[in-house]
C-alpha cells in the first residue's frame, strides 16, 4: 500500500517538477510574476513528495517486505538493521532515488533560504533546478523503478552485497551525492545568470556558499569512500584510479577551481566567462561521473548491475542538459562580451595584473582544470581506443601519478604564497622579497624535505621489501607540504594579531586557512604513505610471529566465528612493541551465508604516526583452515593524515559559509 | 559574423558524445555468437535424476503431450532428441546470482509459454562454486552433490525447464561458447540456434528479443 | 606599450606550458598503458617483449600450485584454445578461483611463463573481466571456424 502511495508520489513530483520548471521559466522570461510565483511552493511540494517515497522505500526495507523486488534483491531478514537502512541505496534504483532526494532537498532550500535574492532570479534557479529533478524522475521512473512489486512475494531477500555491508556504505553515498547533486545548484545560478543575462559580483555572491557546501559535502564523501575501500576491500590502498573514483575526483577539482573563480568574480567582476563555464563543467561531471558507473561503459569495481538502456537514457540527459546549457553559453557569452568591449574596451582585457590574487587564482584554476582533463583523458583513453578498435588497453595508476603529481606541486605552491598577494596590485614580488620571514619558511621548509626522507630511510633500510625509486619528488612533495603548513599557520596568526581580536577575523578566512591547511597535511601524508609503506606477504601458523620495524605480530590462534549472518575465520593476532603486548588484532576472512563470495576484513591498529593492517588471505590447504594461513602484513606510515587533510578541508569549507557576509544576504544591485 | 570561439566547446562536448554513444554499444556481452545460425552443437548429458522434475513440482502439466513423456524416459538427453521442437537452451547454476533473478521471470515465461521447451544447462554445478573445493572430490559424489543442489533450488524457486541437462566439467558449455551464466539460446525446429542472449534475462530482452524471433520463425 | 609585452610574455610563457603538459601526458600514456593480449596470441608469439601487458581468461582446473613460502603460486590462464603459464608471487584476490574469469598484467620471462605483477578479479561472481570475457569470445570464434572449415574439408 504505501509502495504503491509511494510510486504515485513519484510520478506527481515528476509532472509537478515539469510543470513547475517549465512555467517559472516562461515567467520569468515575460515578466510574469503569477507565473513566478509557481517556483517556489512547487520545488518544497516536489521536495516532499519524493522524501514521502523514500520513506515508504526505507520502510520497505525495515520490514522485510520482500513482495518489492528491489527489497527482495537487495536485503534479507538476517541484515542488521542499520544495514536495512543503508541497503536503501546499496543498488542502482534506490541510490538513484537517493540522488534525486539530495537534489529536491537542495532546490527546497535554495527556496527557502533565498529571500534576498531577486524574484525573477530565483524564478529561475528553482525552474532549472526542477527540470534538472524531472530529468532524473523520469530516468528513475522509466528504466529504474524501485516501487515494482514481485507476486507472490519471495520468502526470503537476496541479501546486500557483503562489500556494503559496512557503516562505511550508510554514510559515503549520501555525502557524495549531497557534494554530485549540489553542483547542480551552482549550474542552476549560473543558467539562470546567462538567461538573465546578469554576470555581476552579487550573482557571484550568492552562487559562492552553495557552491562551497556542495564542494565541501564532495570532499567529505570522497574521503569517506577512501577510507572505507582502505579498511574494508582489505588490502590497504586508499585511491586506486579506478574509473569510478575518477569519475568523483574530476567534480572536485572542478569544483575547486569555481570556488575560486568565483571569490574573484565576487570581489573583482572579473572572470566571469569562465566561472560560468566552470559552473557548467562542475555538473557535467558529475553527470558524466553517473553516466561512466551507471552505464556499464567503463568496467570497475563500482559498477552496477548495468543495463544499456539506463547508459542511453542517461546520455541523452547529458546531451539536453549539457548541450543545452553550452550552447545557451556560446550564445550569451558572445554577445556579453561584445557589450562588455563596447563599454570600456580596453578594461576589459587587462583589467588585472600579473602578479595580483586574481592571476594567481587564475593560474591556479588553470592547473586545476588541467589536471581534470588529464584524468578525463586517462579514464576514457580505453574508451577511445577500443572505439577506434586499435585494441584493448588499460590505463593504470603509473599514468595517473606521473601526471597527478608534477601538475598538482605548482598550484600547492601557488597557494602558500598567496597569503603575499594583494587583490588588483601586482605587489606579491615586493611582498615576498620585502618579507625575511618566508626565505626562513623557506629554508625551514627545505631542510624538513631533506632531513625527513634521510630519517625515513634509515629506519627503513633493514627492510629490503619495497624498492620505491626515491627519486627527488618525494622532496619536492614534501617541500611543498610543509612550506604551504607552515605559511599558513603563521599568516593566521599574523592576521589575527592585526585584527586584536580572535573574532573579528570573517570566518571565511579561517575557513580558507583551515582548508588550504588540510591540503597540506594530506600532502605530507601521501607523500609519506605512498613512499615509505612496508607490505609483506607471508605464511603463518598458530604460535609463529613476523617482525615489521620495531613491530611483532603473533599469530596465537585462528578460529571459526559466527557473525550474524555470516561465519568467518578469525586470526587472534598480538601486536608486540618493546616486548610489551600494545594491542590485540582479529582480521577475519568472511563468508557470507548469502553470497558466494568471501569477504576479508583487515584489523587495522590506528595511529597517528602509523597504521599496522592485518589481513587474511587464504589458508595454505583449504582442508585444513584453522592450520597456516597466507596473509599480508602493512605498516602504513601518517596515512591517517589523509582523510585529517580531507576533514580539515571540508570543514575550512563549511567555517566559510558561515561568514557574516553571506547571512546578510544584503547585496547592493 | 564574428566566429564564436566558445562554438568549440560545444564541438567538443558532441565528440565526446558521440563516443561515449559508440562506447555504449561495445558492449562485450553484446558481441554476436559464431553459433547464429549454426547447428546448435550436439551434446548428449545426463539429466537430472528425477524424470520430469516439472511434473514432480507442479501438479497441472496435463498439457504436456505424449511425445514428450516418451523423452522423458531417457537418461540423457541430447538435441537430436528435440529435431522439430523449438527450445530454449538457458545455462545456469545454483551459484549464480544473477540466475536467481532471473529465475522468476524463466517460471513465469514457462507458464505463459507452455509450447516452448526450455532445457536447462546446469553448468560446472560444484566446480564453478568456488566456496566448494571440488579437485579431491570423486565424480559420483560431484554428480550427487550437483543433483541434490539442482533439485533443492528448483524446488524452491519453481522449475520452469522441461529437462535439466547436467554439464558438470562444462565441457558443453565450452562448445557453446559460455563465457558467463546464465545465457540463453533459442533453438529452432531445425536445430539451428537462432539467438543467444547473455547475462540474465529481463522483461525486455523477452519481449523485444525472444519472442518476435519465435513469432517471425513461425510458431 | 608594457601591456603588450606583458601580453606577449604570458603568451609564450603559457605555451611553454601547454607543451610541457602535453609532453608530460603522452610520455605517461605511452609508457603505463598496458595492451590486452589474449592466451592464443601469447602462444603465438604475439606479444611485446618490453612492455608490460595483460592477459585474460580462465583460471584452469587444477592448475593452481603454490609453494612452500605460501604466498608464490602459478596456474595456467586458458582461452579453451591455447593456455599460459603464470607465475605470482602475493596475495590472490578474493574471487580468484579455478575455473572463473582473470586478468593478470606482467611480462613473458625467458621460459615463456608469463611472471605477474597484479593479478585481478573482478568483484562481482558472475561477470568476469572483460578482457577475459574477450578471451574467451575469440577463442570460441576460432575454434567455431576451425569447427566448420574441417567439416567442409572432410566433404
Amino acid at each position: 500500500m504505501w509502495i504503491e502511495l509511494a510510486h504515485f508520489a513519484l510520478i506527481s513530483a515528476m509532472f509537478i517538477a515539469l510543470f513547475a520548471g517549465v512555467i517559472s521559466l516562461v515567467g520569468a522570461a515575460k515578466n510574469k510574476v503569477a507565473q513566478m510565483a509557481i517556483a517556489k511552493p512547487s520545488s518544497i511540494l516536489v521536495c516532499l513528495l519524493v522524501s514521502l517515497s523514500f520513506a515508504a522505500l526505507i520502510n520497505a526495507f525495515v520490514n522485510d517486505d520482500f513482495s518489492v523486488l528491489y527489497v527482495a534483491n537487495h536485503s534479507n531478514t538476517l541484515l542488521p538493521l542499520i544495514y536495512k537502512v543503508s541497503a536503501v541505496w546499496g543498488g542502482h534504483e534506490g541510490s538513484l532515488l537517493l540522488w534525486i532526494l539530495m537534489l529536491t532537498w537542495w532546490s527546497a532550500l535554495v527556496a527557502v533560504l533565498s529571500k534576498k535574492l531577486p524574484y525573477e532570479m530565483l524564478a529561475r534557479i528553482l525552474g532549472v533546478l526542477n527540470l534538472v529533478a524531472f530529468g532524473f524522475l523520469l530516468f528513475i521512473l522509466a528504466t529504474s523503478n524501485p516501487f515494482l512489486r514481485i507476486l507472490p512475494a519471495v520468502f526470503e531477500g537476496r541479501d546486500l552485497n557483503p562489500l556494503l555491508q559496512d557503516p562505511g556504505l550508510a554514510i559515503h553515498p549520501p555525502l557524495l551525492y549531497l557534494g554530485y547533486v549540489g553542483f547542480s545548484v551552482a549550474y542552476a545560478f549560473a543558467v539562470a545568470a546567462l538567461l538573465s543575462g546578469k554576470l555581476d559580483s552579487a550573482w557571484a555572491r550568492w552562487s559562492r556558499p552553495w557552491t562551497t557546501a556542495a564542494w565541501a559535502f564532495l570532499t567529505l564523501g570522497i574521503m569517506v569512500g577512501s577510507w572505507w575501500s582502505y579498511y574494508e576491500l582489505g588490502w590497504g590502498g586508499w585511491w586506486f584510479w579506478d574509473p569510478v573514483e575518477n569519475a568523483s575526483l574530476m567534480p572536485w577539482l572542478v569544483g575547486t577551481a569555481l570556488m575560486h573563480s568565483l571569490a574573484v568574480t565576487e570581489k573583482r567582476g572579473l572572470f566571469r566567462h569562465w566561472t560560468i563555464l566552470l559552473a557548467i563543467s562542475a555538473f557535467s561531471l558529475s553527470l558524466l561521473g553517473t553516466f561512466l558507473v551507471r552505464s556499464g561503459v567503463l568496467t570497475s569495481v563500482h559498477a552496477f548491475a548495468t543495463d544499456p538502456s539506463r547508459g542511453l537514457f542517461i546520455l541523452l540527459f547529458l546531451v539536453a542538459v549539457i548541450g543545452s546549457s553550452l550552447i545557451l553559453f556560446a550564445w550569451r557569452a558572445s554577445k556579453l562580451q561584445a557589450q562588455q568591449s563596447q563599454n570600456n574596451p580596453e578594461k576589459a582585457i587587462s583589467a588585472f595584473s600579473i602578479f595580483s590574487t586574481e592571476s594567481l587564482l587564475l593560474v591556479n584554476n588553470i592547473l586545476l582544470v588541467v589536471v581534470c582533463a588529464t584524468v578525463l583523458l586517462g579514464t576514457l583513453y580505453p574508451l577511445i581506443v577500443d572505439v577506434f578498435n586499435v585494441g584493448k588497453i588499460s590505463v593504470g595508476p603509473p599514468y595517473f601519478n606521473a601526471v597527478f603529481v608534477p601538475l598538482m606541486l605548482p598550484i600547492l605552491l601557488l597557494v602558500a604564497i598567496v597569503n603575499y598577494s594583494k587583490w588588483k596590485q601586482s605587489s606579491i614580488m615586493q611582498n615576498v622579497l620585502k618579507n625575511k620571514l618566508v626565505i626562513a619558511y623557506f629554508v625551514i621548509s627545505l631542510i624538513l624535505a631533506i632531513i625527513i626522507p634521510i630519517v625515513l630511510n634509515k629506519q627503513n633500510s633493514e627492510q629490503i621489501l619495497l624498492e620505491k625509486n626515491n627519486s627527488i619528488l618525494v622532496e619536492i612533495c614534501l617541500f611543498a607540504g610543509i612550506f604551504l603548513a607552515i605559511n599558513t599557520i603563521i599568516n593566521t596568526l599574523i592576521r589575527i594579531k592585526q585584527q586584536a581580536s580572535l573574532f573579528s577575523v570573517p570566518m571565511a578566512f579561517y575557513g580558507m586557512q583551515i582548508a588550504h591547511f588540510g591540503l597540506a597535511i594530506f600532502v605530507i601524508g601521501a607523500t609519506i604513505v605512498s613512499t615509505y609503506e612496508i607490505e609483506k606477504d607471508i605464511k603463518l601458523s598458530a604460535g609463529e610471529s613476523v617482525t615489521i620495524l620495531d613491530y611483532t605480530f603473533k599469530l596465537n590462534s585462528i578460529k571459526i566465528v559466527e557473525g550474524a549472518n555470516y561465519s568467518a575465520a578469525q586470526g587472534d593476532f598480538d601486536l608486540i612493541q618493546n616486548n610489551q603486548v600494545v594491542n590485540k588484532l582479529y582480521p577475519e576472512k568472511r563468508n557470507y551465508f548469502s553470497s558466494t563470495m568471501p569477504m576479508t576484513e583487515a584489523a587495522i591498529d590506528i595511529g597517528f604516526w602509523r597504521d599496522v593492517y592485518v589481513s587474511l588471505a587464504e589458508p595454505i590447504d583449504k582442508d585444513k583452515p584453522l592450520d597456516a594461513w597466507a596473509m599480508r602484513i602493512y605498516y602504513k606510515p601518517c596515512v591517517d593524515w589523509l582523510w585529517l587533510g580531507c576533514l580539515l578541508m571540508a570543514v575550512g569549507g563549511i567555517i566559510s559559509i558561515l561568514d557574516r557576509r553571506y547571512r546578510k544576504g544584503i547585496v547592493k544591485q | 559574423m564574428k566566429f564564436n570561439k566558445y562554438i568549440v566547446l560545444v564541438i567538443v562536448f558532441f565528440a565526446l558524445v558521440i563516443l561515449l554513444a559508440i562506447g555504449l554499444s561495445l558492449d562485450p556481452r553484446e558481441v554476436p555468437s559464431p553459433l547464429i545460425n549454426k547447428a546448435a552443437p550436439d551434446f548428449s548429458l545426463p539429466v537430472l535424476e528425477s524424470q520430469n522434475p516439472k511434473e514432480l513440482l507442479q501438479s497441472n502439466t496435463n498439457s504436456k503431450d505424449n511425445a514428450e513423456k516418451v523423452v522423458n524416459n531417457l537418461n540423457n538427453i541430447s538435441p537430436r532428441d528435440l529435431k522439430g521442437k523449438f527450445w530454449l537452451l538457458n545455462v545456469w547454476a545454483t551459484w549464480c546470482i544473477s540466475c536467481r533473478a532471473e529465475h522468476t521471470l524463466l517460471v513465469d515465461f514457462a507458464n505463459k509459454n507452455p509450447d516452448v521447451t526450455i532445457i536447462g544447462l546446469n553448468y560446472k554445478e560444484v566446480r564453478g562454486d568456488s566456496d566448494i573445493d571440488s579437485s579431491k572430490m570423486s565424480e559420483e559424489t560431484e554428480r550427487s552433490l550437483a543433483d541434490s543442489r539442482a533439485k533443492k533450488w528448483l524446488v524452491e524457486r519453481g522449475n520452469p525447464y522441461d529437462w535439466v541437462a547436467m554439464d558438470l566439467n562444462g565441457r558443453i558449455g565450452i562448445d557453446y561458447g559460455v563465457y558467463g551464466v546464465p545465457e540463453t539460446y533459442l533453438i529452432d525446429k531445425e536445430g539451428i540456434i537462432r539467438m543467444k542472449h547473455t547475462g540474465p534475462l529481463t522483461p525486455e530482452i523477452i519481449n523485444s528479443k525472444i519472442l518476435p524471433t519465435i513469432k517471425s520463425l513461425g510458431m | 606599450m608594457k601591456n603588450r609585452h606583458q601580453k606577449l610574455a604570458i603568451i609564450v610563457l603559457a605555451l611553454i606550458v601547454i607543451a610541457a603538459v602535453v609532453a608530460l601526458v603522452l610520455n605517461a600514456l605511452n609508457s603505463n598503458i598496458a595492451l590486452y593480449i589474449s592466451p592464443s596470441d601469447v602462444k603465438a608469439g604475439k606479444y611485446p617483449n618490453d612492455k608490460i601487458f595483460r592477459i585474460g581468461g580462465l583460471v584452469k582446473e587444477n592448475s593452481v600450485q603454490r609453494q612452500a613460502d605460501g604466498v608464490s603460486v602459478s596456474f595456467i590462464v586458458t582461452d579453451t584454445n591455447n593456455e599460459v603459464k603464470v607465475l605470482y608471487k602475493g596475495i590472490l584476490p578474493d574471487l580468484f578461483s579455478e575455473g572463473k574469469g582473470v586478468v593478470a598484467q606482467g611480462k613473458i620471462d625467458s621460459q615463456k611463463n608469463f611472471v605477474a605483477q597484479e593479478v585481478l578479479a573482478k568483484h562481482d561472481e558472475n561477470y568476469m573481466p572483460p578482457e577475459a570475457a574477450k578471451a574467451l569470445q575469440d577463442a570460441h570464434v576460432e575454434g567455431v571456424k576451425a569447427k566448420y572449415e574441417n567439416q567442409e574439408n572432410n566433404k
